[in-house]
C-alpha cells in the first residue's frame, strides 16, 4: 500500500463533489442522499429472502424483454419445417413455432427462456419463504401491515403471472393449464359462464384475441403493477425501517445495523450477483420445460403425469382431492366441482392472509407499534395456527403430486387421494398441538436456564461477599 | 472590542469549526487490507474473463453444447462478481453498527391536526352537504360505469347458446386423426381411440370423441339409449366433465379387485369414467357423467353419429344441466 496519495485523492474528490453539486444544485435531493447513505439495515440472513425475490424479479424484467423480441403471441396455424426433426410438419401455431424457434435457432435464447422460467419459479419461491418469515416472526404488524398487503398482493400477481407465462407457449401443457383454468372461471356460482366468455372472447379456446390479452397482461400489465407495489412496498420498508429481532433492551425503539454505504451496499449487490449467476446457471445447465417434447396443444390431447409449475401445486392438488359431485337446484348448477378447489380453495388462503393482521389484532387487542420480532416460540397461538394453515397447504400441494409417487413407487392413486383427504383435515390439528406444545416446552427451557443462570450468579455474589 | 470584531472571530472561529468537521471521518478507520484487495483485483479480472468467454461462445461459429457453455460462463462471471462485492462488503469497507431511532408514534401530531382542519375549513361553505354527496356520488358511479362498459366488447357475455353448439348431428361421420373415416371393423377392443367430426372445425369441445369397443353383454346403459353403442362400440366426448382437459388414458384392468372395470380416465385430475355405464363416474372429481355420443354403422361400415350428445360437453357451470346440446358452430 505505501503512503497515500493526496494529489490522486484530491482529484477523484473534485470529480465527486463537482457531481454532487451538480445534483443537488437541481434537485435539492442531497439531504436525501445523506441520509440514504446511512440507511440502517440490521444483519440477518432471513432478511435477504425478500432482497432474493426483488433481484429474481430484475432478471425475470431483463430476460423477458429479451424473449418479447423474438416472441410472436399469435394463434395463427402454419406448418414446422424448422432443424428439429421430430416436429417436422407438424401444424401448430405461430406462438408455439416462435418459442421452438427461440430455442433452437437463436444464439442463447434457450439460455434466456430457461433462465426466464428458472427464475420465475425461485420468484415465487422466495416470495413464499419471505412470507413465512414475515408471518411467524409478526413483522406483519403496525406500523408495517400496509407493507405486508402489499407483499401479499404482489404474491397473487406473481402466481398469475407466471400462469400466463407458461399459458402463452401454447405447448400441449399450456393448453391443459389454460383448459382448467376455463372450467374453473366457468365454476364461479352463476356468472362462471358469463365471465369465461368475456375473457376468452367465446367458448374455449377462444377468439384469436385471447393470446393478444394474455400477452399484453403478462408482459405489461402485471410486470408494472408488481413493479409498482415493489416500489411502494420498498418505499415503505424504508420510511419505517427494518424490523429487527430482540437482541437489547433498546431493540423496540432504536434500529441497529449496517449502514447502506458502505457497509451494506457492495453485499446486496453481492446477492444480486449471486442470485443472477444461479438462475443463469441453471438456465444454462439444469433443463426446464422443453416445450418440443411436449408439442402443441389441441384441444383433443393430453398427456399423462401433466404437472404445473411448482406454485400452482396447491391448486391442481385441491382440484384432484374433491370428491365428485357438482351441487345443483333443480335444473342449475350452482356450484360446480372445480370451484372449491381451483376458486374457494385458493380464495380462503389470500382472505386469511389478509386478514390476519387485523384478526390478530382484534384478537390480542394489541394495538402499539412494534419494531421488534417475535420468535416463533414468543407468540404461540400464532405460530401454531400459521404452521396448522401452513400444514394444510402443503399437504393439499402434496396431493398434486399423488399420480408421480403412483409411478414413482407404485403405491395406489385412489389410496393415496383417500388418505390427503382425511389427512388434510387431521394432520393441521395434529400439527397445532405439537407446535404449541413446543413453543411452551422452549419457553419453559429458557426460563429454567434464566433462573438457573440468575441463582448461579447470586451464589457467586454471597460467596465473594462472604 | 468592538461588535464587528467580535462578529469577524465569531465568522473566523464558525469557518474553522466547519472546516474542522470536514476533515472528521465519518466511518471509523481501519488499516488497509492489501490481501483481500488482491483477491478482489483477481475476483474481477477472473469475472471479466468468464463474461469475454460468453462473447466469444456466442460469437463462435459452431459450437457443441452453446446453450451450456453459455450458461456456464455468465452464471460463472456473476458469481464470481458476486463473491468480489461481497469480499468489499465483508472485508474492504469499515465495518461498522450504526444505530437511530425508529419513527415514534404520533410524532406529526401538530401536522395531522392541520390537514383535518384545513379538509374541515375547505368544505365549510357547503350547506346542502347530503345533497352534494348524492351528486358526487351519482356523477362518480356513473362515469365508472361509462368507463368499463366498454369491456363488454371483450365477448358475447350474456349469449351463453354457444356452450350448447356441438359439431355433431346425425349422419356425421367419424375420421381419424388423418381425415379417413372409421369403420366398425378397425376398432378393436382394450384401446381407445380418438375421433374427430368429418369437415368440421376439431379445436371446439364439442368435436373430439373417444371411441372404446366393449363386449355388448357388458353394457348396463341408461335407458333410453339403446342402439347407441352398436356391436358394442362406444363414442364419448373427448373432453372431461370436470377442468376441459382431454380424457387420455384408457385403463385396463390390473387389479382386478380395486379396479373392476375398464375406465376412461383424465390426467389432469384422474377423473374416471365408466364406458358400460353411459359414462358415469367411477372416481375423481368430476360432478357428471362423460356426454355419451349415439353411434351407427352405414352400410359402407363406416361410423356416423346418430344424433347429439347426452349432454353439453365440458366443464360444468350453471346452465349446463338446463338444455341439451344444439348442432352447430360454437364461434
Amino acid at each position: 500500500m505505501g503512503s497515500p496519495q493526496p494529489q490522486a485523492d484530491d482529484g477523484d474528490d473534485d470529480v465527486i463533489r463537482g457531481m454532487v453539486r451538480f445534483l443537488d444544485d437541481r434537485t435539492g435531493s442531497v439531504p436525501l442522499v445523506r441520509k440514504a447513505l446511512r440507511y440502517v439495515f440490521p444483519d440477518h440472513w432471513s432478511f435477504l429472502l425478500g432482497e432474493v425475490a426483488l433481484y429474481a424479479f430484475v432478471v425475470l424484467v431483463g430476460s423477458g424483454i429479451y424473449l418479447t423480441l423474438f416472441f410472436d403471441p399469435s394463434t395463427a396455424m402454419t406448418v414446422y419445417h424448422g432443424p428439429y426433426a421430430p416436429l417436422r410438419g407438424v401444424e401448430m401455431s405461430h406462438a408455439y413455432k416462435s418459442v421452438v424457434d427461440l430455442s433452437f435457432n437463436v444464439k442463447a435464447g434457450l439460455l434466456m427462456r430457461q433462465t426466464h422460467h428458472w427464475a420465475a419459479d425461485v420468484f415465487v419461491a422466495a416470495i413464499t419463504l419471505h412470507l413465512l418469515r414475515i408471518f411467524f416472526t409478526g413483522a406483519f404488524r403496525k406500523p408495517r401491515d400496509l407493507t405486508y398487503y402489499l407483499g401479499v398482493t404482489m404474491l397473487l400477481f406473481a402466481l398469475l403471472e407466471g400462469y400466463l407465462g407458461y399459458s402463452l407457449v401454447d405447448d400441449l401443457l399450456s393448453g391443459m393449464g389454460l383448459a382448467i383454468g376455463y372450467a374453473v372461471a366457468m365454476s364461479f356460482p352463476i356468472v362462471g359462464a358469463n365471465v369465461a366468455e368475456l375473457i376468452w372472447g367465446g367458448p374455449f379456446p377462444g377468439v384469436p384475441q385471447f393470446w393478444s390479452r394474455m400477452y399484453v397482461a403478462h408482459v405489461f400489465l402485471l410486470p408494472i403493477l408488481i413493479g409498482t407495489l415493489l416500489a411502494l412496498h420498498l418505499f415503505l420498508v424504508a420510511a419505517r425501517h427494518h424490523t429487527q429481532f430482540r437482541e437489547r433492551r433498546t431493540s423496540e425503539h432504536r434500529v441497529r445495523g449496517t449502514p447502506m454505504f458502505p457497509g451494506y451496499a457492495p453485499r446486496s449487490l453481492g446477492l444480486m450477483f449471486g442470485t443472477a449467476s444461479v438462475l443463469v446457471l441453471l438456465g444454462g445447465l439444469v433443463q426446464i420445460n422443453p416445450i418440443w417434447l411436449w408439442g402443441p396443444y389441441h384441444v383433443a390431447q393430453g398427456t399423462n403425469g401433466a404437472q404445473p409449475d411448482w406454485y400452482l401445486g396447491w391448486l391442481i392438488g385441491a382440484l384432484r382431492l374433491m370428491p365428485g359431485f357438482d351441487v345443483t337446484i333443480g335444473n342449475y348448477t350452482l356450484i360446480p366441482n372445480p370451484f372449491w378447489g381451483g376458486a374457494l380453495f385458493p380464495l380462503i388462503v389470500f382472505a386469511i392472509l389478509y386478514a390476519w393482521p387485523a384478526l390478530e389484532r382484534r384478537v390480542t387487542g394489541d394495538r402499539s407499534f412494534h419494531n421488534a420480532l417475535d420468535r416463533p416460540r414468543d407468540a404461540p397461538w400464532r405460530t401454531s395456527l400459521g404452521v396448522a394453515l401452513f400444514t394444510w397447504i402443503f399437504l393439499v400441494f402434496m396431493a398434486g403430486a399423488s399420480d408421480r409417487v403412483f409411478v414413482l413407487l407404485g403405491i395406489s392413486y385412489v389410496a393415496q387421494i383417500w388418505t390427503f383427504r382425511v389427512a388434510v383435515w387431521v394432520v393441521p390439528v395434529v400439527a397445532f398441538f405439537v407446535t404449541k406444545r413446543t413453543c411452551r416446552a422452549l419457553k419453559d427451557a429458557e426460563r429454567v436456564r434464566a433462573e438457573r443462570e440468575q441463582a448461579e450468579r447470586e451464589a457467586h455474589a454471597a460467596r465473594a461477599a462472604g | 472590542m468592538s461588535w464587528t470584531r467580535r462578529i469577524v472571530a465569531a465568522v473566523a472561529a464558525y469557518r474553522w469549526w466547519k472546516s474542522r468537521r470536514r476533515q472528521e471521518r465519518i466511518t471509523p478507520p481501519s488499516p488497509p487490507d492489501r490481501p483481500a484487495e488482491t483477491l478482489l483485483i483477481a475476483l474481477l479480472f477472473a469475472a471479466a474473463a468468464c463474461a469475454a468467454g460468453f462473447v466469444a461462445v456466442y460469437a463462435l461459429g459452431s459450437v457443441p453444447r452453446r446453450t451450456q457453455f453459455l450458461g456456464l460462463s455468465l452464471g460463472l462471471a456473476f458469481a464470481l462478481l458476486s463473491a468480489a462485492m461481497i469480499l468489499v462488503g465483508k472485508r474492504l469497507v469499515a465495518q461498522e453498527q450504526l444505530e437511530e431511532d425508529y419513527p415514534k408514534p404520533r410524532e406529526h401530531e401538530q401536522e395531522e391536526q392541520d390537514v383535518v382542519q384545513l379538509v374541515e375549513e375547505g368544505g365549510d361553505r357547503f350547506t346542502r352537504k347530503r345533497l352534494l354527496v348524492i351528486s358526487a356520488g351519482a356523477a362518480g358511479t356513473a362515469l365508472g360505469a361509462a368507463l368499463i362498459a366498454p369491456a363488454a366488447s371483450l365477448g358475447p357475455f350474456l349469449d351463453v347458446d354457444p356452450f350448447f353448439a356441438t359439431p355433431w348431428s346425425r349422419g356425421r361421420r367419424l375420421v381419424d386423426e388423418a381425415g379417413k373415416p372409421m369403420s366398425a371393423t378397425d376398432i378393436e377392443r382394450d384401446t381407445f381411440y380418438t375421433a374427430y367430426p368429418e369437415g368440421a372445425d376439431r379445436e371446439q369441445f364439442g368435436a373430439p370423441l373417444v371411441v372404446v369397443r366393449l363386449q355388448p353383454s357388458a353394457l348396463h346403459l341408461p335407458s333410453g339409449r339403446a342402439g347407441w353403442a352398436p356391436a358394442g362400440i362406444l363414442a364419448y366426448s373427448k373432453i372431461c366433465t370436470h377442468a376441459g382437459c382431454a380424457i387420455a388414458l384408457y385403463r385396463k384392468p390390473t387389479f382386478p379387485d380395486l379396479e373392476p372395470k375398464p375406465a376412461l380416465v383424465c390426467p389432469c385430475h384422474y377423473s374416471t369414467f365408466d364406458p358400460a355405464s353411459g359414462g358415469s363416474v367411477l372416481f375423481g372429481p368430476a360432478g357428471r357423467p362423460l356426454p355419451q355420443l349415439p353411434l351407427y354403422v352405414d352400410p359402407a361400415g363406416h361410423l356416423r353419429a346418430a344424433g347429439n350428445f347426452s349432454g353439453p360437453v365440458g366443464p360444468s357451470w350453471w346452465g349446463v344441466r338446463n338444455r341439451k346440446p344444439t348442432t352447430g358452430t360454437t364461434t
